[in-house]
């Protein structure tokens, strides 16, 4: 069994035409119920449930509490190698792109590992772009042995992998994968990856089910916005992460919801998911996933992430740098993957957490 | 009247309430919801502690007179359970330990078989063990066998302020089990507090409808006085439910 078999019980189904269709007390019967179906996950993303987005704050707010209760966890990424094989037209590390390229030696990423963990951050996402003949297994292996000597918690963001190296990396201290479809469409799917093994659409499918059956504790997922239709995206990997969460019992599942924003390319998204829809969208995901972690990074700004700390939001990065060697080179690194658009310090973004009146969390697990 | 105390191994409460540090807007509301409820122990979860913080720990925010509950929350199996008990004990928080293994990301239901696995090798390791459990008589039996000191059923799925839906169950491990049973999980009212205390409960622990409460304080406060009442109705032997009226002179009064 794979989701591939989920998507394909959909390939008949007219999206546009039901939410089109959706009416206001099709919504209104949605937020009266406790357990959700895909219909009503999808009564909640259609324009007509963009009235309905205070009674949807305010249950997505009570689910929020009770299930994570007044706290929000975060984390740090570290960028150990921006080299990429493939051909992703909206990404900065996009092989055509003429950029600075590095990738970190053993003793550099000691030294950003180290940096980072003089400040309070304790939980680490480890990425690297996509090239297995400058950063082969081995080399992600090491670094792996590296980091996990100062953190908490250790989770990649890299280029999809086997069953089999997923294990050997759960060995070597890696509690946690992040893979991102993406874009669920196969159209625009095939048209914005145009070379390389990202090519591979199913491959990348199945990677979350190769991660949780490695026995990984955490495994995310989502969506990029900004290429596929917004609402359909929204749905399917809503529906991803649900279908995950019914099948792997033992894996916490999360969800991340980047919107692109400008990066090195130039690339202009093809539908724009404004901030209201963003909004709503995430409500929906927690109405519809009430236990599922949702993760927002400082591509979002400051005054977007700060107001989704009561509506869904478990997990922010903070103090980010997106170039490789950042940390501990500010002057002398690569060329960052995206531009960071909440650019606080740590302190600051505590601060406000607090101010809030919630609790920040940097340690939520215990590397054993 | 006697003092009515609590043993849990060689540990001793005169308050029947157990709260938890999960969840708080703020670490400093925890001191402040220990003294307004009078709670004698807490628990937390090992994975939450930082113990190289250099700011501040989570344990800084526990009064010293209070009991350190250290719990396993995170562990999916009976090994990493094991492992976090350890860390626990070596990081100086005590022999106490609540096992809670979850292999069961959705609805956070304890695995009573892996729990019994982690409990058998830590009351071994001379651990005071209290473990949380679905209500399950033969696994509790088997609980006590492995030197549990407690058990610690839930009332209703973890978090879910649901109550005590699993009422029937609990009440055949407190008239079956010698050790304490402790409700743990699901309470989300003081009045379901009193109601497990007042069928025989000997403890309960509340952390979520506390902490998420809009007033912590004021509510773990309530909690208290519900579980002192729930108690006292039980030590004063409360007369059973009948369906039909009771007269209060019975006839055969002049027979005793």
């Amino acid at each position: 069994m794979s989701f591939i078999e989920v998507l394909s019980q959909f390939e008949t189904f007219d999206i546009a035409a039901y939410l089109a269709n959706v009416h206001p007390q099709d919504v209104e019967r949605t937020l009266r119920r406790d357990r959700l179906t895909w219909q009503d996950f999808l009564n909640l993303l259609s324009e007509t449930a963009g009235d309905y987005l205070e009674p949807m704050a305010q249950k997505a707010r009570q689910l929020t509490i009770q299930y994570f209760g007044r706290t929000i966890q975060l984390y740090i990424p570290l960028y150990i190698s921006n080299y990429c094989s493939n051909e992703c037209i909206y990404c900065g590390f996009n092989r055509t792109n003429r950029i600075i390229r590095k990738k970190l030696t053993l003793e550099e990423i000691d030294a950003e590992a180290r940096a980072i963990s003089e400040t309070e951050m304790r939980h680490i996402l480890v990425l690297t772009g996509e090239d297995r003949n400058v950063t082969p297994f081995e080399y992600v292996e090491s670094a792996i042995q590296i980091i996990k000597k100062y953190f908490s918690s250790v989770s990649i963001e890299m280029f999809p992998m086997d069953e089999i190296e997923y294990r050997q990396l759960k060995a070597a201290g890696v509690d946690g994968v992040t893979i991102y479809q993406e874009v669920y469409d196969r159209n625009v799917y095939k048209r914005v990856h145009r070379a390389g093994r990202k090519t591979d659409y199913q491959y990348r499918l199945d990677t979350p089910e190769r991660g949780a059956r490695a026995g990984l504790r955490n495994v995310n997922i989502g969506t990029l916005f900004g290429l596929g239709e917004k609402r359909s995206e929204a749905f399917f990997s809503g529906l991803h992460a649900k279908y995950l969460d019914d099948t792997y019992l033992d894996t916490e599942i999360g969800l991340s919801l980047p919107r692109i924003n400008p990066a090195e390319g130039g690339f202009q998204p093809y539908d724009l998911v404004d901030d209201k829809t963003f909004v709503q969208f995430i409500l929906a995901y927690r109405l519809f996933l009430p236990r599922v972690g949702i993760s927002v990074s400082t591509r979002e700004r400051a005054e977007i992430r700060d107001r989704l700390l009561y509506l869904g939001a478990t997990r922010f990065s903070a103090g980010s740098r997106t170039d490789v060697g950042g940390y501990t080179k500010p002057h002398d690194s690569s060329t960052p993957q995206f531009e960071i658009s909440d650019n606080r310090e740590v302190s600051e973004i505590i601060h406000t957490i607090k101010e809030k009146g919630m609790q920040p969390v940097f340690k939520d697990w215990e590397l054993i | 009247m006697v003092e009515d105390k609590l043993s849990i191994g060689n540990y001793t409460f005169t308050n029947r309430l157990f709260t938890g540090t999960g969840k708080f807007a703020s670490k400093s509301l925890i001191p402040e919801m220990l003294n307004a409820c009078g709670s004698q122990m807490i628990t937390v979860a090992l994975r939450r502690v930082d113990f190289a913080s250099k700011t501040e720990n989570i344990l800084d925010y526990i009064p010293k007179e209070v009991t350190l509950l250290p719990n396993t929350s995170g562990a999916r199996n009976e090994h990493e359970a094991v492992r976090i008990a350890r860390i626990a004990r070596e990081a100086g928080c005590g022999d106490l330990i609540k096992i809670e293994v979850i292999t069961d990301m959705k609805y956070l239901l304890p695995d009573n078989h892996a729990t019994l696995l982690a409990t058998e090798i830590l009351a071994k390791e001379g651990f005071t063990v209290l473990p949380y459990v679905s209500p399950d008589l033969p696994l509790a039996r088997r609980l006590e066998e492995a030197g549990a000191a407690a058990v610690m059923p839930l009332g209703a799925p973890i978090g879910s302020n649901r109550g005590l839906e699993t009422k029937a169950m609990i009440e055949i491990l407190i008239e079956n089990c010698q050790i304490p049973i402790i409700v743990d999980a699901g309470i989300g009212k003081p009045s379901q507090a009193s109601a497990a205390m007042e069928m025989g409960a000997d403890a309960v622990l509340v952390n979520t409808a506390i902490s998420s409460a809009e007033d912590p304080v004021t509510m773990g406060r309530a909690f208290s006085l519900a579980v002192e009442a729930g108690r006292m109705a039980y030590l004063a032997k409360m007369r059973e439910e009948t369906k039909t009226a009771v007269a209060s002179s019975p006839l055969t009064g002049f027979l005793s």
